[in-house]
């Protein structure tokens, strides 16, 4: 029992983390229908400046709640900053072209970020600093649950929640769902379309950002290529969980983790990428929507 | 030419890249031995480069404007050259048969390594054929085609292994086989569209691969499988660089079978339906069509050609294990499909020739290799969105007579 | 008629005789070959820099009988199906001798090719035994001991010295950590002392190994044995200690890396790893850095002494064989000591390189100790 609990609370940290990344990929899918495959880059680009942040910050002595801060808010601001330039430049003028050729341009963009991190810093493995302190409470569960896990945790939490209010009740929430339903109807009623694709661009981003300072933190290293594979399960989460919703992604990301973690646990860490894609398919046999998707009803 | 505006915007948008590159291109830091390097000539470069290139940008659209404004009424078909060419029998020949020429001496011309890289691009000639069929024509999201090149590649690799099968045998096994897999992922993908297909045909891509990782009993696991035969020519003993040749000239032949093979399906029956199905679902079950079997046709037959090519690959390369077989290699032939433009053959072979021979030819650039290539991905979209050479639809005019009643 | 004129041409360029290839001329052509962009270019480029540096010298001394070597580099991204074309290109210029290539499966691709143009070709890295031992590879050495030694040496260490009777083995399913992991495997259970508890690989690139680390403890492992390279090992001990896991964990020579220690921070501590024999002592190991320091400005990188030794091994066969002839060469190799920074070196018939061996290190106090 113990040892399925263990595997529960790794399954479910696992699934925490890639939440942070697959909510993301779930807004921009909603709002304008792309797999935006650079996202994970952004995670990626998200970590690289907490870190380099982080480190300049440490080397001139500030405190650590002071890194923690300012680390986080750099990396939320330029990821999204990123995520803005990246969609005015590579999908805005996109919006009426066939629907694959964004597809490409996103991987041309995820390819181009990822070499443009690769030069501009190293391609060597850096150790992240520990921004997440060891809780001292927490040091009876640690063999179980780390405090970097319960911070995840936590945090994904929040961000969910938050998120969902702000799409359900405020006025630029309200706006990106009538976007997603309809954008020419959107335009008719006055709400300035770009605005709040920019809007969507920026808060996936953001999200990612502070992913990527968790998770970076949570294992202690990063490189250029991190955002790739997160990237991938990520989407994968969202796409299970239903792409383009909120709880669904949420959902989607801690199946896969539980999955994934059970996978290795009870049968072998070999095919952990097996069970969590067969599991895919399989649950998009049944629902081809995804778990929380709206079934689309097709008219004629 | 410029106005004030202009070059008030470029300055701006050299700012903001200069903010955006900042912590990235600027510092770089040492964790270990706490040092921070300030690289201020990269922010410059940044704030300089940006401020040329918006104002390239801007000249550029300048003189499109000058062009629109100038043209006279004359050239309304919109058609490309090559289509233009393709249209008239008479020059097409001449343009065939002249291309034929140079595609057969173009080996005794050049370097054997020059053969060898003109071989890997008509092999990935026909993977965008293949793979043509499935997203060009029956629209159909593709993101694990190289599943089936794997399948091809393996059964080569281990039927000659086991069995010292050649590889004019095992060239329709591998490409059946590869079929075989298609229509075994067709079935469960049946009733997923659009993206939830191209998720679900990435994780059977990365299924395929990390079953070949971890079987070692099957796949000699990530060691992969070496010493597979060249193919072999009536027993013939042959240099490396008459194997080399040979295998170029089958290249040559497989692609020309493709081309005609593809050209014909398209007008098939079959063909029509695909693209039918392409343009809308419902519309085309209302005429008639059987949609489950006309996808799995797509899928078995987009299949059949990335396993033959897997056969070759095997052979050319002589050794193979997943480590080819990645996602990266889907992603780059879909992008030959939709650079060269969804639909169009002339368009793929394109697009190949252009994806594949870049980063060879690119090697120049060494370490910017990779970061050209996805910035040109990127641009080649947004000045070319349907590709370099768009497909052109076929279209009949009714011509009014006046019949004399 | 198209079709018949198409036969016609095609049978006619068939019959043209191949292309030439390009001739000897009147310098050594000395090919360097591996990864040199990419993710794995640390790997490759420090064996570059090893070539730069040995011919420079060769040269300033007035060549090796009488002929200039001519240094050409290729990239072959470690990849097999880029090897064969960077493999096609070097012979086409006409390489002597072939300094490469780095990763094992590159190489495996490459060396029919060059097999079939008779040019010897020596890796400073490519660990996978099947390269030597299986003998089909007659053109091939190495100046680096293959994996299934490397794996002994760690198995025996486990064994005799720190006496384990529980070991988890663990890899990255890549071609050489799983190559070792099942070395190590074999080796464990044939000596009858110690028993497999685990045998796994985990997903290189994963966000977070808390599964298998609590697997590893269920086990009841007394030690991990780690098959893979120095990211995922930094990942896996530093979880490992995070979920209060104190197993011991020992590695090979892909995570005896500096950066490994500087990733891992405190948690690597204790870890051990195997690497090739302790060489800082060895006066020309301390020239040849010193060398690449005042030519590159830089501490030398990963196989930089191995790539150094090889190169010095191979032009001093062609001196002694005084041809570039494979058998001529193969026979000086097997014949001739040389001195090299790791020791000195001849070759046994398969090609590997006896005189180098493999020693085991523990992270002490931040740096890796010789034990």
């Amino acid at each position: 029992m113990d040892y399925f609990i263990e595997l529960f609370c790794s399954g479910l940290s696992r699934g925490a983390i890639y939440a942070l990344i697959a909510l993301g990929y779930t807004m921009v899918y909603g709002i304008i229908g792309l797999i935006n495959f650079a996202h994970g880059e952004i995670y990626m680009i998200g970590a690289f400046t907490s870190f380099i942040v982080a480190t300049v910050l440490s080397i001139l002595g500030f405190p650590l709640l002071a890194i923690v801060a300012l680390s986080g808010v750099a990396a939320a601001i330029w990821a999204s900053a990123y995520g803005f330039t990246i969609e005015k430049i590579a999908y805005k003028p996109l919006r009426h072209a066939p629907r694959l050729s964004p597809l490409i341009s996103a991987i041309g963009m995820s390819i181009f970020l990822q070499n443009y991190v690769l030069l501009a810093q190293t391609s060597d493995f850096m150790p992240f600093p520990e921004l997440i302190p060891e809780f001292e409470f927490m040091e009876p569960y640690a063999h179980v649950v780390g405090s970097s896990d319960l911070v995840i945790l936590v945090t994904t939490t929040i961000v969910m929640l938050i998120l969902t209010y702000v799409i359900k009740f405020t006025r630029i929430g309200k706006a990106m769902r009538a976007t997603a339903q309809d954008r020419t109807m959107a335009m008719l009623v006055g709400i300035n379309v770009n605005n709040i694709i920019s809007a969507t661009f920026i808060i996936g981003s953001a999200l990612a950002a502070i992913g990527g300072l968790l998770i970076a933190s949570h294992i202690g290293q990063i490189n250029f290529y991190i955002g790739f594979i997160a990237g991938i399960k990520a989407f994968t989460a969202a796409v299970l969980g239903g792409i383009g919703s909120i709880p669904g992604a949420v959902l989607g990301s801690l199946i896969l983790g539980l999955t994934e973690s059970f996978a290795t646990g009870y049968v072998s860490s070999d095919y952990e990428d097996v069970f969590a894609f067969s599991l895919l398919v399989l649950i998009l046999l049944f629902k081809p929507s995804g778990l929380l998707g709206k079934a689309e009803t097709q008219k004629v | 030419m410029f106005s004030f505006n202009d070059i008030k915007k470029g300055a701006l948008i050299s700012l903001w890249f200069i903010f955006l590159t900042f912590p990235l291109m600027v510092i770089k830091v040492d964790p270990i031995e706490r040092i921070i390097h300030w690289r201020w000539s990269n922010a410059i470069m940044i704030g300089v480069g940006t401020f040329a290139v918006y104002l390239f940008m801007q000249f550029l659209k300048y003189r499109k404007e000058q062009q629109i404004q100038n043209r006279t009424v004359k050239d309304t078909e919109e058609l490309s050259i090559i289509h233009r060419l393709i249209a008239e029998p008479k020059k097409r020949n001449i343009l065939f048969a002249s291309l034929m020429a140079i595609v057969l001496i173009f080996p005794h011309f050049v370097s054997t390594y020059q053969t060898n890289i003109m071989i890997t691009a008509l092999m990935y000639v026909v993977l965008g054929l293949g793979l043509n069929i499935v997203v060009g024509m029956a629209g159909l999201l593709d993101l694990g085609f190289v599943a089936f090149y794997a399948v091809g590649a393996y059964s080569y690799a281990l039927l000659n292994h086991h069995f010292g099968l050649g590889f004019w045998v095992v060239l329709p096994i591998g490409g059946g086989l590869a079929a075989i897999a298609g229509i075994l992922l067709g079935f469960p993908v049946l009733r997923l569209r659009g993206d939830y297909l191209a998720i679900v045909t990435l994780g059977f891509g990365e299924i395929i691969r990390l079953v070949l990782e971890n079987w070692n009993e099957f796949s000699k696991g990530p060691s992969g499988i070496s010493n597979i035969a060249r193919p072999g020519f009536f027993g013939m003993e042959m240099s490396l660089e008459g194997s080399i040749l040979y295998l170029y000239y089958i290249m040559v032949a497989f692609m020309i079978f493709t081309i005609f093979v593809v050209n014909r399906l398209q007008d098939s029956r079959m063909g029509r339906a695909w693209i039918a199905l392409r343009e809308d679902e419902i519309a085309c079950q209302a005429m008639g069509i059987d949609k489950q079997k006309t996808k799995l046709a797509a899928f078995s037959l987009g299949a059949f050609w990335a396993g033959v090519v897997g056969v070759v690959f095997a052979a050319k390369t002589t050794f193979i294990n997943p480590a080819s077989f990645t996602f990266l290699e889907s992603a780059i032939i879909l992008s030959i499909v939709v650079l060269g433009g969804m639909g169009s053959i002339v368009g793929v072979i394109i697009g190949a020739l252009v994806l594949i021979l870049m980063p060879e030819y690119l090697r120049a650039l060494s370490e910017y290799r990779m970061l050209a290539f996805g910035a040109i991905l990127v641009a080649m979209m947004i000045f070319r969105p349907q590709g370099l050479i768009a497909n052109v639809r076929r279209t009949y005019r009714s011509e009014k007579k006046n019949n004399p009643a | 008629m198209k079709k018949k004129i198409l036969v016609a041409a095609a049978a006619m360029c068939v019959a043209i005789t191949v292309p030439v290839v390009g001739s000897a001329g009147d310098t050594i052509k000395f090919g360097v070959a591996g990864a040199h962009s990419g993710d794995l270019a640390s790997y490759g480029l420090p064996t570059v820099n090893a070539a730069k540096i040995v011919i420079e010298k060769v040269n300033a001394n007035g060549g090796i009988n009488g002929k200039m070597v001519e240094l050409l580099v290729e990239d072959d991204v470690c990849k097999p199906e880029v090897a064969t074309n960077t493999a096609t290109k070097l012979v086409s210029e006409g390489v002597e001798v072939v300094l490469g290539h780095i990763c094992s499966g590159a190489t495996k691709a490459a060396l029919p090719i060059y097999k079939n143009a008779g040019v010897l070709v020596m890796s400073p890295s490519a660990t996978n035994p099947e390269l030597t031992q299986s003998g089909e590879y007659p053109n091939f050495a190495r100046t680096i001991a293959p994996d299934d030694a490397q794996a002994m040496v760690d198995v025996e260490f486990a064994l005799n010295t720190l006496g384990y009777t529980k070991i988890a083995v663990v890899h990255d399913k890549g071609d050489y950590g799983k190559g070792f992991a099942e070395f190590a495997k074999k080796f464990l259970e044939e000596s009858g002392k110690a028993e497999v508890v685990l045998f796994e690989g985990v997903t290189p690139g994963a966000v977070d190994y808390s599964a298998i680390v609590q697997k590893i403890k269920r086990s009841g492992a007394e030690a991990v044995m780690f098959g893979g390279y120095h990211p995922e090992a930094s990942k896996i001990i530093g979880m490992m200690r995070k979920k209060r896991l104190k197993a011991d964990f020992i590695s090979d020579d892909g995570v005896k890396d500096n950066t490994f220690i500087k990733v891992a921070g405190k948690d690597s501590e204790g870890a051990y790893a195997s690497g090739p024999k302790d060489t800082t002592k060895n006066p020309l190991s301390i020239q040849a850095v010193q060398e690449h320091k005042d030519m590159f400005g830089a501490d030398p990188g990963a196989f930089f002494e191995n790539a150094y030794s090889a190169t010095l091994a191979m032009l001093n066969a062609i001196d002694k064989a005084d041809s570039t002839e494979l058998e001529a060469v193969k026979k000086a190799l097997q014949t001739e000591k040389v001195d090299t920074p790791v020791g000195s070196i001849y070759f046994d018939e398969k090609g590997d390189a006896i005189g180098v061996g493999f020693s085991v290190y523990q992270v002490k106090d931040g740096v890796f100790v010789e034990l």
